[in-house]
């Protein structure tokens, strides 16, 4: 376990004397200040190159629905609406409890920080329970791609003529997305567990409140990125029902 | 402050201390180096050594890229005639003659262009020398996030054991250009390299990017955030720009490029269809079901693709711009024009991928705003093109060899650059596409272009890496010979390329108009110089070990030069600067009126009688 002397003699930290723990002041930097509005700067750097990242998806998902959106709005209506509003709503529930818990550390509430952040990460295991169930519906209905995916037989009834490809790309695009949402979540419920873990051990110099700060900002970027998810993948069928 | 100039004109010196400073610049919290090997050499955090190992992995891997690209020339010189030596050790085949086997020259190719992309000069470029020279050159202690720098080149690892196993495993290395198109790249049986090599050429490139991304990521926060006192954004070195500016481009293309790689890469092992047509078929197979769109990879690469030729030329206009004011004695001609030409080159670069594919067929209102976008791409060169000349134009030119490649380097962007204008018109590519007119454009920009660079930024920081300078007779002999012969390897390529020559083809004699003896001597001609052309490389790898080892031992300013990293010991030591200097002034102040020497660190005062600088130029 690191000492938890100040190790910045720099007189601008002096007047924060109710707190009793500086972080350790990385070489490379001026001040504690400096050092924490660069990790923040590079998360949010990372996290734009996760938006090109998740935007070339997008950018696939818009061509290919801009070119059949019939199939695109048949194959979504598989699809369970109320489940997938109900993961919305924990996925933001967990945003606020990461905020909590970001506001915690601020103020060197250890016990505090522990409990947003364990809940956090509940509400992120809820979600992803709850996108286990659907794939497990997915599955025994077969609209798995390369799972043995078979298109249903009334949606061939509705719509004869199908380019069955691109209903199959709808499908392909869902477990991608969602598929690689569902990755970036587990990385960061694991990471939200390491900081609790720390946090409760007092193993950060200061209160960790970089390190969770910028924990908070890629938990958030996950929410946003189910924000968009949620009616690109489940709500099609509202727009294209006439 | 004229006896203070006198006093600490002298190079090397440790800066004075300015007014204005706080304490926080006392540091009190450097560590010591690590002396372990390991974590000294090895898994080190220090950006000087990452640096080194960029630069050392980036040459070592240009020499087998090199020796892919002497034996495509051999094949176009002289078809299906057995190469000596390596025809017997790699494709040991008594019954073709050895011969060297159609699918290998696809590979050949493919390998060459994609272990020079990812794996030489954009290691080289941002790794190397954005690693080494952009904490020096704004006074950083190290790069904002040191162990996630290391963390980025620790990334190349896994990519070069993949691109190097993929030469072994059953059907050999890949096939599909580094272009790696589908559906060549994705259906495994339409070509020997699509079964297996594939794969683990997209992986190798993969981490290649991922080691790019985290890069960038540390360059921009690093550069953002971590600059000396005194250092605003308009006094950082051209070099720092360029590199600057690339990682804005890394950042915010790469990704695009990682999700299209991830998408082929599912298409070929996990049975997703993203880049397979509706109802295509081969060889009168049934048809596939596909649902997806070969096109959609195309617009997903190119949009990293494109800005990545940027990435691999506005690093070298950088580097390249500090080596020409330095070595003219006089202020870097229009530096704030320059910077902006830098920014205007990136943005276009984001707006002009189509131009690769105006031969895939496109809505011609699409196709006439890529060629106008791409054409505006020619301003911004211009004004840098005109600037170096007018930094030239009139100052007392030092010809070392590091100035003599960076010469070499403006002269040769002119003619790639304006051989990429005549691509940019599309009636004119539809004529020279997939030419040898393209191959002979993008050598001019890749060879003349990065890698004169590259040459001239290891002649002009290998003493501050090393402590040693490099041998300035050899220097310029390499220097002579690679002009010389990197123009008579790559010119001829633009005639038969407008004759209609075409690229990727190992015997392009099938073809009746390309059977003549103009052709085919011109194609031995090109091979002969390419041959001539790597054995002089052999003169600056000589070069660079023999002085690493025996070099003169170099001053802490050799070239007498401005900018930051100039006023460190050679090499720096492990934090670079024991105080962080504060800088006065744009980097380029050379033959300062009123200044004894002919050079004025940024870390001296301009002294009065010199004016104030020009607000636009300066």
């Amino acid at each position: 376990m690191e000492t938890l002397t100040p190790r910045s003699s720099n007189p601008a930290h002096v007047g924060r004397s109710n707190y009793d723990e500086e972080p350790i002041l990385g070489v490379q930097f001026d001040d504690v200040e400096q050092q924490h509005e660069s990790s923040i700067m590079g998360m949010w750097l990372f996290l734009s190159t996760e938006i090109m990242f998740f935007g070339g998806l997008i950018g696939a998902y818009t061509i290919y629905r801009f070119m059949s959106p019939g199939e695109f709005a048949l194959a979504s209506h598989h699809q369970n609406v109320p489940l997938g509003a109900f993961n919305t709503v924990v996925l933001l529930a967990s945003s606020l409890t990461m905020a909590l818990g970001v506001r915690a550390a601020q103020l060197h509430d250890h016990r505090a920080i522990v409990r947003w952040l364990i809940l956090t990460a509940i509400f992120g295991t809820m979600f992803l329970g709850v996108k286990a169930i659907e794939y497990t519906t997915d599955y025994r209905e077969h609209l798995i791609p390369a799972m043995g995916f078979q298109v249903p037989a009334e949606d061939l009834e509705k719509m004869p003529d199908m380019n069955v490809g691109r209903y199959q790309m709808y499908y392909v695009l869902y477990f991608f997305m969602t598929g690689l949402h569902a990755i970036h979540l587990i990385i960061g419920i694991g990471l939200v567990l390491v900081m609790a873990y720390l946090s409760w051990r007092h193993w950060f110099s200061g209160a960790g409140e970089t390190q969770i700060d910028v924990t908070g900002l890629y938990w958030h970027f996950i929410d946003i990125v189910w924000v968009f998810l949620y009616p690109l993948l489940y709500l099609i069928s509202a727009h294209a029902s006439s | 402050m004229s006896a203070e100039l006198a006093s600490s004109g002298t190079p090397g010196e440790a800066p004075t201390q300015g007014p204005g400073h706080g304490p926080s610049h006392d540091h009190d919290h450097i560590h010591p180096a690590p002396r372990f090997f390991l974590f000294r050499y090895v898994f080190s955090t220090d950006h000087k050594v990452i640096a080194i190992q960029f630069l050392f992995s980036g040459l070592i891997f240009s020499l087998l890229g090199g020796l892919l690209a002497l034996a495509v020339r051999w094949q176009l010189a002289w078809p299906w005639k057995p190469i000596p030596i390596l025809s017997r050790l790699l494709w040991a085949d008594p019954s073709a003659g050895y011969q060297m086997p159609p699918e290998f020259y696809n590979k050949l190719f493919t390998m060459h262009a994609s272990i020079m992309i990812f794996f030489v000069v954009i290691p080289v470029l941002t790794g190397a020398f954005g690693n080494f020279l952009i904490p020096l050159m704004i006074g950083a202690r190290d790069m904002a996030f040191p162990r996630l720098n290391m963390v980025s080149y620790w990334l190349m690892w896994p990519g070069f054991i993949l691109i190097l196993y993929s030469f072994f495993v059953e059907g050999g290395a890949a096939e599909a250009g580094w272009t790696s198109y589908p559906p060549l790249s994705e259906w495994k049986w339409s070509t020997p390299g699509s079964l297996n090599g594939q794969t683990y050429w997209l992986l190798a490139v993969m981490f290649s990017g991922l080691s790019s991304l985290t890069g960038s990521i540390n360059y921009i926060t690093t550069v953002l955030m971590l600059r000396a006192p005194g250092m605003k954004l308009f006094r950082m070195p051209m070099t720092v720009w360029g590199m600057f500016i690339t990682a804005l481009l890394q950042a915010f293309a790469l990704p695009v490029l990682t999700s299209a790689l991830v998408m082929q890469t599912l298409d070929r092992v996990a049975g997703t269809n993203f880049f397979e047509a509706t109802g295509a078929t081969v060889a009168n197979a049934p048809a596939i079901p596909g649902g997806g769109g070969p096109i959609l990879f195309q617009h997903l690469f190119w949009f990293y693709s494109h800005p990545a030729v940027y990435v691999m030329i506005l690093p070298a206009m950088g580097m390249v711009s500090d080596v020409l004011s330095t070595f003219s004695r006089k202020p870097l001609f229009g530096y704030k024009p320059m910077v902006i030409a830098i920014g205007g080159i990136a943005g276009l670069g984001f707006l002009v991928w189509g131009h690769h594919m105006f031969q895939s067929g496109m809505n011609p209102m699409m196709g006439a705003t890529f060629m106008l976008s791409t054409m505006m791409i020619a301003l911004p060169s211009a004004i840098k093109v005109f600037n170096w000349l007018g930094t030239m134009w009139g100052g007392r030119l030092q010809y070392t060899s590091a100035m003599l490649n960076a010469i070499g380097f403006v002269s040769m962007f002119v003619i790639g650059g304006l051989s990429g204008i005549f691509m940019a018109a599309t009636p004119v590519d539809i004529h020279i596409h997939d030419t040898y007119f393209i191959v002979a454009h993008l050598h001019y920009v890749l060879f003349g272009g990065s890698m004169f660079a590259i040459f001239a930024a290891v002649h002009f920081w290998f003493p501050k890496m090393f402590g040693r300078m490099m041998n300035e007779r050899l220097g310029k002999i390499h220097f002579f010979l690679t002009f010389l012969f990197m123009n008579t390897t790559f010119f001829p390529m633009h005639i038969i390329g407008m004759h209609g020559h075409p690229r990727r083809i190992a015997d392009p004699s099938i073809y009746e108009f390309l059977r003549g003896s103009g052709t085919l001597g011109m194609n031995q001609f090109m091979t002969v110089s390419a041959l001539v052309l790597g054995a002089a490389q052999i003169l600056f790898l000589l070069n660079f070990l023999y002085s690493l080892v025996l070099g003169r031992k170099a001053g802490d300013n050799p070239w007498r030069s401005n900018t930051l990293e100039w006023t460190t010991p050679s090499p720096p030591p492990h934090y670079n600067f024991a105080r962080i200097p504060t800088v006065y002034h744009p980097p380029y102040e050379y033959s300062v009126p009123g200044v004894e020497e002919d050079f004025l660190l940024q870390t001296q005062p301009r002294p009065a009688k010199a004016g104030p600088l020009d607000p636009i130029m300066a």
